[in-house]
């Protein structure tokens, strides 16, 4: 395949997905294709497999059937394309998931120094301006626990940001917000979406999906019961699956 | 409208919090006689208290005949240690000192009483000492000082030097003790049969702690992640070992080793050190690994998600945190390890407690069990409250990180 090729195949490609803890079928092939600078938006209740599946991608859950391609690099047991997967995938936890025994920089500097082997000078500078950009500079210094939850979940952000990936993933980014500090992390997931990113977010803020989402993803029961643009989703959806979860979601 | 709740006034004012003064009688009253029944406590306690004090004076300062301790001091020190290679561990203590001045003004911040009190502690002793002994511990001291100075000038930019002092400290120490060879130029060689008293105590602690806590960790890395065969080991091991007394496990160590390893002679302090350290790993290992399972599976999945291979995870995300939250727990156990050492009396090693039984059978001192015993205690206090201290101020200094 050569480069050119490359830039236009897609970024992820699943095929069939399956996936069982114990003898609950928690994926029921999952099939979906994530273009490059695409920004898909999942949803659907709780149990219904969205936050299992976009941890298959970077193999924090392991898929027991199907086929995972992420940047061409296809998903197997091989540690070494595991490793070289994640290092090309961001995530963002509900719970931020930040080291509480490191300072904001350390933790965004960590895996540039160790994994991507840049200087400590280097990781730095990036990570200032990763700060900057997630409009807390002032914090570098601090640790976590001395943050308020938006703040660390920007942090987080940047974080996953420093190692320069071609994707991020956010598993339900604002779940665990207080409603007032919602919106700062948001807006930022809407400057990285406008950057050109290619972006797969869980989550269950309709507008932010309105705003930037290219497809959507409802998902149920392990399966993907409705895809497409938001206007197609909100304005015209197929399924009643679909209607009857939007409807609750959307009605306070 | 004003978006400001009704309940709330215009200017709520901010108030400083309320503070209680209290005069000394005051005080005493609210803590002391604020009920008849505290009252009476109280002063049955006072006399109580008083009587014993004055029973201990009596005894300390009049019937008490320290001379069993003066004269034997340098037994209780250092056992049979050749006089004229007493300059070596002087010059261990001397060392030590350096490193304590060095990383006291690196890292010990705002804790200058306490530094002066540890500097001059050295030179008052040196007053009461007399000869040689007196020289030594000025030395001490004055490395001590040294040791702050330099550190004062160098600041923040010493931290590694220190560390690497620090490491390289304890392979000297047991060069310096034993010596290499009896040949012209090279420091002879001194029989580890000689060690004994506060020497040997210490060395068999040290030892203990600084090769147990690795292998401690790694086994306990090893029954909580390593692969089915591997835990299996480190699970048996470690359960065999707590299902056994340490004093079983010194005689194991003094006459199994040899028939295990035929052929090889090794040392009997050595023996007894392989024992304190397998004995104290098993134990270590189910202390950290309390530390690790404290540690929430969202780190462990953040470390993956950036890529972080698992030696990198284990070493940079989990054991700090994990070691962090069991820090008192170890330190209860280096204590434990500590005084446990005074059980290699059973196998023939002199050690303080052994050095203790054998001023004992001096015929100049029989029975004086009371003061030979209650110095030993002392000795041991000492350094076991050293030990408590230095962890409560690291406890201090990293929970103040967070």
């Amino acid at each position: 395949m050569t480069e050119q090729e490359n830039t236009h195949s897609p970024m992820i490609i699943c095929r069939d997905v399956h996936k069982w803890y114990g003898h609950y079928h928690a994926l029921r092939g999952i099939t979906m294709q994530v273009r490059k600078g695409e920004v898909v938006v999942i949803f659907g209740p709780s149990g219904s497999g969205k936050s299992t599946f976009i941890r298959t991608i970077n193999r924090l859950e392991e898929h027991q059937r199907g086929e995972i391609i992420v940047d061409g690099i296809p998903l197997t047991h091989d540690v070494r394309d595991i490793e070289r997967i994640r290092m090309e995938t961001g995530m963002v936890f509900q719970q931020f998931n930040l080291f509480p025994h490191l300072t904001v920089l350390e933790n965004i500097t960590l895996a540039p120094i160790w994994v991507r082997k840049w200087s400590r000078a280097q990781s730095e500078e990036v990570a200032m301006q990763l700060l900057k950009r997630v409009g807390i500079p002032d914090q570098a210094r601090k640790y976590p626990g001395q943050l308020s939850g938006g703040q660390q979940q920007r942090v987080a952000i940047a974080r996953a940001l420093a190692m320069q990936p071609k994707i991020m993933l956010f598993d339900e980014p604002t779940s665990a917000l207080d409603p007032e500090m919602i919106k700062e992390v948001l807006d930022v997931m809407i400057e990285l979406a406008e950057s050109g990113m290619t972006m797969l977010v869980v989550t269950h803020e309709m507008g932010f999906a309105r705003a930037v989402a290219d497809t959507m993803y409802f998902f149920d029961q392990g399966q993907i019961v409705e895809s497409g643009p938001p206007n197609q989703i909100f304005g015209n959806p197929k399924e009643d699956r679909t209607k009857l979860f939007l409807s609750q979601i959307l009605s306070h | 409208m004003s978006a400001r709740p009704a309940s709330l006034p215009a200017h709520a004012e901010v108030l400083p919090p309320p503070t209680e003064r209290y005069t000394v009688l005051g005080w005493l009253r609210k803590n002391l006689f604020s009920t008849w029944y505290n009252a009476l406590l109280t002063v049955i306690s006072i006399v109580l208290l008083a009587l014993a004090l004055r029973s201990l004076l009596d005894w300390t300062l009049g019937q008490a005949r320290w001379e069993v301790i003066t004269t034997n001091l340098r037994l209780f020190l250092v056992g049979q240690y050749p006089v004229a290679a007493t300059w070596r561990v002087w010059a261990c203590v001397a060392l030590l000192s350096l490193l304590i001045g060095l990383s006291w003004s690196i890292w010990g911040r705002g804790r200058r009483a306490g530094a002066l009190a540890s500097g001059a502690l050295p030179f008052a002793l040196a007053i009461l000492a007399e000869d040689e002994t007196r020289l030594a511990l000025g030395i001490t001291g004055a490395m001590g000082v040294l040791g702050f100075v330099i550190g004062r000038l160098g600041g923040a930019r010493l931290r590694r030097l220190a560390l690497i002092g620090w490491v390289a400290y304890f392979p000297l120490v047991i060069v310096l003790v034993s010596g290499w060879s009896d040949a012209a130029g090279a420091l002879p060689l001194v029989t580890t049969n000689l060690w004994g008293g506060l020497l040997l105590t210490l060395l068999l602690t040290v030892v203990g702690i600084v090769f147990s806590f690795p292998l401690g960790v790694l086994l306990a890395l090893g029954r909580q992640y390593g692969l089915p065969v591997a835990r299996g080991l480190c699970v048996m091991y470690i359960e065999l070992i707590r299902g056994v007394p340490l004093v079983t496990v010194l005689f194991m160590a003094q006459l199994m080793l040899p028939l295990f390893l035929p052929g090889v002679t090794i040392d009997r302090v050595v023996r007894a050190m392989a024992g304190i350290v397998l004995f104290s790993a098993a134990y270590l290992a189910e202390n950290v690994r309390g530390g690790l399972q404290a540690i929430p599976r969202g780190q462990y999945e953040a470390a993956r998600a950036l890529g972080l291979n698992t030696w990198k995870m284990m070493l940079l995300i989990v054991l700090p945190q994990a070691l962090k939250a069991v820090i008192p727990i170890l330190v209860g156990q280096f204590i434990a390890l500590f005084k446990d050492t005074s059980l290699v009396v059973i196998v023939g090693l002199l050690d303080l407690m052994g050095i203790a039984k054998t001023v004992l059978a001096q015929p100049d001192f029989l029975g004086l069990q009371a003061e030979v015993y209650v110095f030993v205690a002392l000795v041991y206090g000492i350094f076991c409250y050293l030990m408590s201290a230095f962890s409560q101020r690291v406890e201090a200094r990293l929970s103040a990180a967070r």
